[in-house]
């Protein structure tokens, strides 16, 4: 470990000795030279075809049996054997320890790539970054995936393969929607309670004022609005967390039902961080396997043949084609994340005078490390692009902004180009297209007509005109209107409140059955 | 920190396949349709090489809250000659997204690839082997032996231990046999002690010895022996007897018609039984044992005997393939032309020699293209058939004029027992 002037290898050839070798070489410079914090790494080498299993089954090493996986399956095996598609070269799970998976056919250049990006550039991401903090729990998600599979396997045998089948088709139905966006409030305990407590009395004595009293307050309300105000709070509502909802209030469901929405929405919301930080987690990843890579180039640790090998991997993998080019189809994360931690690096040991305006706290401080992992831990894509894309870099992506409304005007307007008058927006805009707030579709469960005939009511708040597909949210709510077991309707209004359009799903008998 | 490396190239593949199994049953409907539609107007030996087949995505697709229209917003990189507050027109009506094109195909249909067995899994699925004669076998069939619980006779070989230990146990605490310990102590304490202690521990372990001799450490009602049983196994290989006439009159596309259910059925058999044997018969008034080159494509003339044929194969079956050690096949296939006189010499050859050793036997008879087959007159060999099945032989007779009735009529002779065809026997 301590022989720095030695080659890790020549040629393309690897075993395992050498990867043994690669990773202590890259371990060394991720912990003393980036100050790196992982989790324990795991690599695993798998074959072309275990990838393909593992690309269907969301990239977990194991998982729940479903159709839908078989299908995806069979999809990506069809476009892999005509050479549509070539396969990624590492897929890495956030879990700890922290398993990389890495390709047989990999170059050993390639291999060296792959460690770097996942076993250290990923991998810190995920210890350190507050989202994956806050809502997934490395610890025990692959016992918890094991739970799942076995207990999804056990129902099956309990209850049927096609009734768990139903099941589990409308609960991926309502994936999307099964997420907790805010952390709910954490209970608290008797004794901090009643510190609580003491301190508002303690409050409340300390500002006591007599005239309180006499200030008027608004219009008594009337029993049935109050009616409807108590319902609505115990049953916990409006609630955007459709599959929470259904498993705890549903009135019909079968206990084996609600284990399994419970199963489904666990795993939504631990992928919920990672749709959240596309271009924050590739940019880490590649910020750092450039950085060690080069490092070991320069310790001589690397011929310059295969550092060619490794930039030329590298240069594909940041590639932005321009928005006319035939393979553009939307900003490629690798690229903007790679290019903005770049960035960030000059800004904060080469600043320019308008780097100073415009990011006073960081420029020219000097310690790029420290800078980016603060930013690695506590941003995400939309406040990090929001914060951090400095108006250089626009200006070298040639960024604009469209804006399109059919209503408005027949034509696309240019609404703001990369120039002094339009940074700003640029910059909010592009910052807004990763905000999961907008991604989504607002969609809540607003009432429930306990007095009546039990429909669940559910409300679109539509944004910027964007209403639902038709024919997928009729499926969407057959599924949902199974799970509830009585009829659901699902209105779509603006921010004015007008009402837009209305469906209605009746639940089919299987579900009654199941 | 240290870093594990594993080697997981070695890990059983395929994991998928389960789940890819399960999505072949869902889409199986929609698959089978497809395959089902292929096989009439494509060859058959192509068709059961499996490909890709392509299935409507409908009743297959996974739902999911999606927006669409509205006001759009976005930032692109690229910029080359814009200004702030350019008007670009709109690119398309069609939704105005360029790239949106090749989606719109592949959203139709889903199309993926079937391994040969999945196809011919898929084709077959809802036929099954006519057992017909199997009972008759039953008793020559050969024997293995497995476990079958415990008896309370048997060889010394087979007793078992555990099992006999276990029980003396049980017996020995539910009648309460003093335990060697007790006694033990008892002994123990008599070495000291006063004089009327003595008399009542001498009684005392006089009544347990005589306790003890009375209940034994293992009776014979406790010995069990390990029990076997034998069960017929199952006969594993096939023979596959293809009949056909090749006199002047039967035509090429006759020829054609017999070839595909030969296949069909070789098939259909390779997938029930591990080892299958084809024995190809052709006859004019003499018959021979041929190779399949010769069978479909050699050239021959001469009268018609369908008992040649017959006689042929029951000199084969009896020379070659024992009825005990193989299960029996045999298709004929005909444009029903039989010598007047040869009728009752075939129908005492098959009742008396053929049919108790078959399993299955189908008489196939073929007509010309473009022909409609209740329009024929019933042919010789077809009235001499009916007669015997009349007569409550177990044979299986079907009409074929075209290419494409080829497969239901497979179908239809195979379907799921208790149809049709079974009150034969």
């Amino acid at each position: 470990m301590t022989t720095t002037d030695q080659l890790l290898f020549e040629g393309a050839d690897w075993d395992f000795r050498t990867l043994q070798r690669i990773c202590d070489a890259c371990e060394q410079i991720a912990r003393d030279e980036l100050g790196l914090d992982v989790y324990p790494n795991q690599i695993e080498v798998i074959t072309a075809e275990q990838m393909l299993d593992a690309y269907s089954s969301v990239g977990m090493p194991l998982f729940y049996k479903h159709w839908s996986f078989g299908k995806h399956f069979a999809f990506q095996e069809a476009s892999y054997r005509k050479g549509l598609m070539g396969l990624a070269y590492e897929i890495v799970i956030n879990s700890s320890p922290c398993i990389s998976y890495l390709m047989e056919e990999n170059t050993a250049t390639m291999q060296t790539l792959v460690i770097a990006h996942a076993a250290f550039g990923h991998n810190h991401f995920f210890k350190n970054n507050y989202l994956f903090k806050q809502w997934t729990d490395a610890d025990g998600i692959l016992d918890y995936l094991e739970f799942a599979k076995r207990y999804v396997a056990h129902c099956e045998e309990r209850h049927g393969r096609l009734a768990v089948e139903h099941t589990l088709d409308a609960a991926h139905a309502l994936m999307s929607h099964g997420i907790d966006r805010y952390p709910g409030k954490k209970s608290l305990d008797l004794r901090a309670e009643e510190k609580r407590a003491g301190r508002r009395r303690a409050h409340e004595e300390s500002a006591f004022n007599d005239l309180w009293r006499t200030v008027p307050t608004g219009p008594a309300k009337s029993g049935a609005v109050l009616d409807v105000e108590r319902r609505r709070a115990m049953l916990g509502l409006p609630q955007e967390n459709l599959l929470y909802f259904l498993e705890k209030t549903a009135p019909r469901l079968k206990p084996w039902q609600r284990e399994i929405l419970r199963i489904v929405r666990h795993i939504a919301q631990y992928f919920y961080p990672q749709s959240q930080t596309k271009v924050m987690n590739e940019g880490t990843a590649t910020y750092v396997h450039y950085r060690i890579i080069s490092r070991l180039h320069e310790q001589g640790r690397l011929t310059d043949g295969n550092f060619l090998e490794f930039l030329q991997s590298h240069t594909n993998v940041v590639f932005q084609p321009e928005f006319d080019d035939p393979r553009y189809s939307g900003f490629n994360p690798y690229a903007l994340g790679f290019a903005m931690m770049q960035d960030i690096e000059r800004i904060v040991t080469n600043p320019e005078a308008e780097d100073r305006d415009w990011f006073p706290d960081i420029a020219g401080t000097g310690d790029t490390m420290g800078v980016l992992r603060d930013i690695w831990a506590n941003y995400r894509d939309e406040s990090f692009i929001s914060q951090f894309l400095s108006p250089r870099l626009m200006r070298h992506f040639r960024m604009f902004h469209l804006h399109d409304d059919p209503e408005e005007r027949a034509g696309i307007l240019v609404d703001a180009i990369h120039d002094e008058r339009g940074y700003r927006r640029l910059r909010r805009e592009l910052a807004r297209q990763y905000d999961v707030g907008f991604i989504d579709a607002n969609i809540e469960v607003v009432d429930v007509d306990l007095a009546g005939d039990r429909r669940l009511m559910l409300r679109h708040t539509v944004v910027k005109g964007a209403q639902l597909s038709e024919a997928d949210t009729k499926r969407v709510l057959q599924h949902l209107a199974d799970l509830w077991t009585y009829d659901v309707s699902l209105v779509e209004a603006d921010a004015s409140g007008t009402v837009l359009k209305e469906y209605v799903a009746n639940p089919r008998k299987i579900a009654a059955v199941a | 920190m240290a870093i594990h490396i594993v080697d997981r190239r070695l890990n059983p593949g395929s994991k998928s396949l389960e789940n890819r199994q399960r999505f072949l049953r869902r889409a199986k409907a929609l698959v089978q349709g497809a395959v089902k539609k292929s096989s009439q107007s494509r060859d058959i030996k192509d068709v059961l090489e499996g490909g890709e087949v392509s299935v409507p995505i409908d009743g297959m697709d996974e739902p999911r809250f999606r927006r669409e229209g509205g006001t759009r917003d976005m930032v692109l990189p690229g910029n080359k000659k814009f200004v702030e507050g350019d008007i670009l027109p709109r690119p398309n009506q069609s939704g105005g997204r360029g790239r949106g094109a090749g989606e719109g195909d592949s959203e139709d249909t889903f199309r993926f690839v079937l391994s040969r067995d999945e196809f011919v899994d898929l084709f077959l699925d809802d036929l099954e082997l006519p057992d017909l004669a199997k009972r008759k076998l039953a008793e020559v069939e050969s024997e293995g032996i497995r476990r079958a619980g415990y008896t309370t006779s048997g060889s010394p070989a087979n007793i078992s231990v555990s099992r006999t230990v276990s029980r003396a146990l049980t017996r020995r605490v539910a009648l309460r046999r003093p335990r060697r310990e007790v006694l033990e102590a008892l002994e123990a304490e008599l070495l000291d002690c006063s004089e009327e202690r003595r008399a009542e521990l001498m009684a005392e372990i006089e009544a347990m010895k005589t306790k003890m001799r009375r209940i034994p450490f293992i009776d014979p009602i406790d010995i069990r022996y390990r029990r076997f049983e034998t069960v017929p196994k199952p006969v594993a290989q096939a023979v596959m007897f293809c009949l056909m006439d090749v006199s002047g009159s039967m035509t090429e596309h006759m020829k054609d018609l017999a070839k595909r259910f030969y296949m069909l059925l070789y098939v259909f058999l390779k997938r029930r039984y591990r080892h299958v044997e084809i024995v190809f018969i052709r006859h004019t008034d003499r018959a021979e044992e041929v190779d399949e080159q010769t069978f479909f494509y050699g050239p021959a003339s001469g009268g018609t005997l369908v008992s040649s044929a017959l006689q042929a194969m029951h000199d084969i079956v009896r020379s070659r393939f024992r009825p005990a050690d193989w299960n029996i096949y045999a298709a004929q296939a005909s444009d029903g032309d039989n010598s007047y006189a040869d009728g009752e010499v075939a129908s005492r050859l098959l009742t008396d020699n053929i049919l108790p050793v078959t399993q299955f036997f189908a008489y196939l008879e073929v007509g010309q293209e473009n022909g409609l087959s209740y329009e024929m007159p019933n042919s010789a060999l077809w009235t001499l058939y009916e007669g015997l099945r009349a007569n409550g032989a177990p044979l299986s007779m079907r009409k074929v004029n075209e290419r494409s009735e080829i497969f239901p009529v497979f179908h239809d002779l195979f379907q799921r027992r208790g149809q049709q065809e079974r009150t034969g026997s």
